[in-house]
């Protein structure tokens, strides 16, 4: 990375030349630096507003860049190790949709965990790819989905050769990873291309101490949430390219669903995020990693709080863990991580990123303070002493490999109707039933139900799990496709 | 020479102090700290441009925040002071023979140090070798602690800066678990006079009073607040601020006071009725939540 070119931000310094010549907007967008929308104004502020302008020849052109968006873009490759970067403004989601779409197209092979993100499934929805699902284990005690196992990939690999791609999650949600780089290697030993979804890795590139990136490890493309850990605005992303990938189809597949009036507001939080990352992110990150250890140390001290960290990592399906997640198993003081979540926001006026069955996380960013760390702690060791219960024991859940007998695209289109679940086996589902925990889809668009599933469902409905996805949610009934 | 300090009240209300000098200013980890000389109110202190004390006005507070349950708790021991780095507090405590130990809780070294050099009055408090100065966050330094104290003074003042933790229901919470069993604790309780204050002076409120048997706000004027107008907190779990008072037995002690009497006390928690009124609204509703 040239540290001395990482200093200058192309989008934002073209923006504050533009602002100092004072043109006069004759083109959209109307409300013409607030002019016409004085609420807006006062709402979101002059300089904002004022930001909030069209592509154009000083601005450069999100579609086709050539001037300050591309080197922008060429500054953030180079930040990020990889060969190509494009800023994206659709959220991780079109970053997501693009990797897919780029490797697949009808009646192509994917194969993924099972615990991918539903942009994912929806981007095989619009491509018509089938997906082959890899077993995340299970960890029994703390109930969550955790990465692949290289030998259960290598199984995928050998049982479809003819599948164009490998996805990858660096890291889950809850901070797990898969070993990237053996990954990476046995997709291009067998022609595959290997995607990842950083949606949640971005602060992987600019820390040595934490879990491989997947540009480090050599994957063909990657999609990174630069408003998550990067510190840009809500729905700007990155799609990374290793070397070798054919840009102007990536272009293309961009382009199919992307925006044609890219907001600037994100454009330049992605340019000056990038540029503080590559100025001062290691050393904004060893911060978040200390704070968050901090917290796992002191909420592990509480008693009845299970705050796990690396001490998970078992070198297959936990290959890694990235520290600076903190994530909490609950259930020891009696209380699901929905049940703290609330509590939390409700009576401590503290918002966390989520709560499931049986785990909080709370998301720890450049943002945080040390005294906010504090009143985290302090709020759930006050919950532990005010609130707990009984514990009761968690249903662990089995994973049931799924048959899939028609493509996500197939189901989705597919005209279905509402059964009742008992008469639903041998049918094709239309739609996604999950169960929290551990957030695993026990079946997707497309798949077979079976006696085996029926059971599961009816059995896990009946222990307390959250089920997720289907249009009746008391799960009485489930859609199918109609034959 | 026209060299004024400001504090915005409010959006629309100013405070302005003409200024000598500036003896200092400088920047730690929690805050930017402002030292200034003044004709007025002589040397005061501000935190990221809100003055904590004055020279001239700073007894009030410590009077009132230590004396007021001193004369109602019929021996304290222990004490914990949250904040307070500048002295005052400990300073009167330190009047009161029968404390063994009072801890003082200040994350900010460089608030201690500005404070020593500055406001030697008030730092002197801090070598009474009854103190014990612990440069800790205070909700961490209140974690896991139970049944040790007989007093705790938040001593802090701002609900949104970088205290922010001090004003929550988990401090209270920790606060409540750190006392003995006929534990008090007084605290800032702010000023409700302007519209952005009323929230936050309402907030604490509801909090202290879903954590305590006992809470009642009292009240003094101290002119460098906004409005002028400031209220405390009495949060306790056995001692109730009027009914227990030992006006005697505290006047018998022979303490040297500006502000504080014990008449004072009892007309501190006698207050005007819309405070009144928006106190008894916050209790309501953790009366209907909690049925």
């Amino acid at each position: 990375m040239d540290i001395e070119r990482q200093r200058s931000a192309p989008v934002y310094e073209a923006l504050e030349r533009f602002r100092k010549q004072r043109v006069v907007p004759f083109d959209v967008p109307g409300h013409k630096r607030g002019r016409g929308n004085p609420e807006l104004v006062k709402l979101l502020g002059e300089r904002c507003v004022g930001l909030d302008v069209n592509s154009m020849k000083p601005l450069d052109n999100l579609c086709h860049p050539v001037s300050v968006i591309y080197e922008a873009e060429q500054l953030a490759a180079d930040a990020f190790g990889a060969a190509h970067a494009y800023f994206m403004v659709g959220g991780t989601t079109s970053a997501v949709q693009s990797m897919v779409l780029t490797a697949c197209k009808a009646g192509d092979k994917i194969i993924l965990p099972r615990n991918v993100h539903r942009s994912v499934i929806n981007a095989l929805v619009l491509c018509g790819a089938e997906p082959v699902y890899v077993n995340p284990e299970v960890d029994n005690h703390i109930g969550i989905a955790l990465g692949m196992e290289l030998s259960q990939v290598e199984d995928a690999v050998l049982k479809h050769p003819d599948a164009t791609a490998i996805l990858i999650n660096n890291p889950t949600y809850y901070g797990i990873c898969s070993d990237l780089r053996s990954i990476v290697k046995l997709a291009h030993e067998h022609g595959m291309m290997a995607l990842v979804d950083e949606a949640h890795g971005t602060h992987l590139y600019f820390n040595d101490s934490l879990p491989v990136s997947a540009m480090e490890a050599g994957a063909d493309m990657a999609a990174v949430s630069m408003h998550k850990s990067g510190g840009s605005l809500t729905q700007s992303s990155l799609l990374l390219l290793g070397e070798g990938v054919n840009t102007r189809y990536v272009e293309q597949i961009i382009n199919l669903t992307q925006t044609t009036s890219a907001s600037y507001l994100l454009l330049s939080s992605l340019d000056i995020s990038r540029r503080n990352l590559a100025l001062r992110g290691c050393e904004s990150f060893e911060k978040v990693k200390n704070m968050a250890e901090y917290a796992r140390d002191e909420i592990n001290f509480i008693g009845g709080y299970y705050a796990y960290g690396k001490d998970l990592v078992n070198g297959g399906s936990i290959y890694d863990y990235d520290v600076t997640k903190l994530s909490v198993y609950t259930r020891d003081i009696g209380l699901t991580g929905i049940e703290v979540y609330d509590l939390l926001r409700d009576e401590y006026d503290i918002q966390i990123e989520f709560g499931d069955i049986g785990n909080i996380l709370a998301y720890i960013s450049i943002g945080d303070r040390i005294q906010d760390i504090e009143r985290l702690v302090g709020a759930l060791e006050d919950i532990k002493r005010l609130y707990s219960k009984p514990t009761s024991k968690l249903h662990n859940a089995e994973y049931i490999q799924p048959i899939v007998a028609a493509t996500p695209q197939k189901a989705f289109y597919s005209e279905k109707k509402l059964v009742p679940i008992r008469e639903t086996a041998g049918r094709i589902c239309g739609e996604f039933v999950m169960c929290y925990p551990p957030g695993i889809p026990i079946l997707s668009p497309g798949e077979m139900v079976t006696k085996e599933i029926i059971d599961y469902i009816l059995f896990a409905k009946e222990k307390g799990c959250s089920m997720q996805g289907p249009e009746d949610g008391s799960l009485e009934k489930l859609n199918v496709l109609v034959e | 020479m026209d060299f004024w300090f400001s504090e915005m009240h409010t959006d629309n209300v100013k405070m302005s102090i003409r200024v000598e000098k500036q003896l200092f200013s400088g920047q730690s980890d929690f805050q930017r700290i402002d030292v200034f000389d003044s004709i007025e109110f002589g040397r005061f202190l501000t935190s990221d441009g809100s003055v904590i004390f004055s020279e001239k006005d700073e007894f009030t507070y410590d009077e009132m925040i230590v004396h007021v349950p001193m004369a109602v708790h019929p021996n304290v021991k222990k004490v914990l002071v949250i904040g307070g780095g500048d002295g005052g507090v400990a300073r009167e405590l330190g009047y009161y023979k029968e404390i063994e130990a009072i801890d003082v809780v200040e994350p900010d070294e460089l608030f201690v140090k500005v404070c020593r050099e500055f406001f030697p009055d008030n730092a002197c408090g801090l070598d009474d070798p009854r103190v014990q100065l612990h440069y800790r966050d205070g909700l961490r330094f209140l974690r896991g602690k139970s049944d040790e104290y007989d007093l705790i003074i938040n001593d802090s003042t701002d609900p949104l800066g970088h205290t922010a933790g001090l004003f929550t229901k988990e401090f209270y919470g920790s606060c409540y678990k750190a006392l003995k069993s006929d534990g008090i604790m007084v605290y800032q309780h702010g000023s409700p006079f302007f519209d952005e204050d009323e929230e936050a002076c309402r907030a604490m409120h509801r909090k202290a009073f879903r954590s305590f048997p006992i809470s009642r706000v009292y009240q003094a004027h101290i002119p460098t607040c906004p409005s002028g107008y400031w209220l405390f907190g009495f949060a306790s779990k056995k001692y109730h601020p009027l009914h227990d008072l030992d006006a005697k037995r505290w006047r018998e002690r022979h303490i040297k006071t500006w502000y504080y009497t014990t008449n004072l006390h009892t007309g501190a928690f006698m207050l005007p009725r819309y405070v009144e009124d928006l106190l008894e609204e916050e209790e309501g509703k953790v009366k209907k939540d909690d049925n």
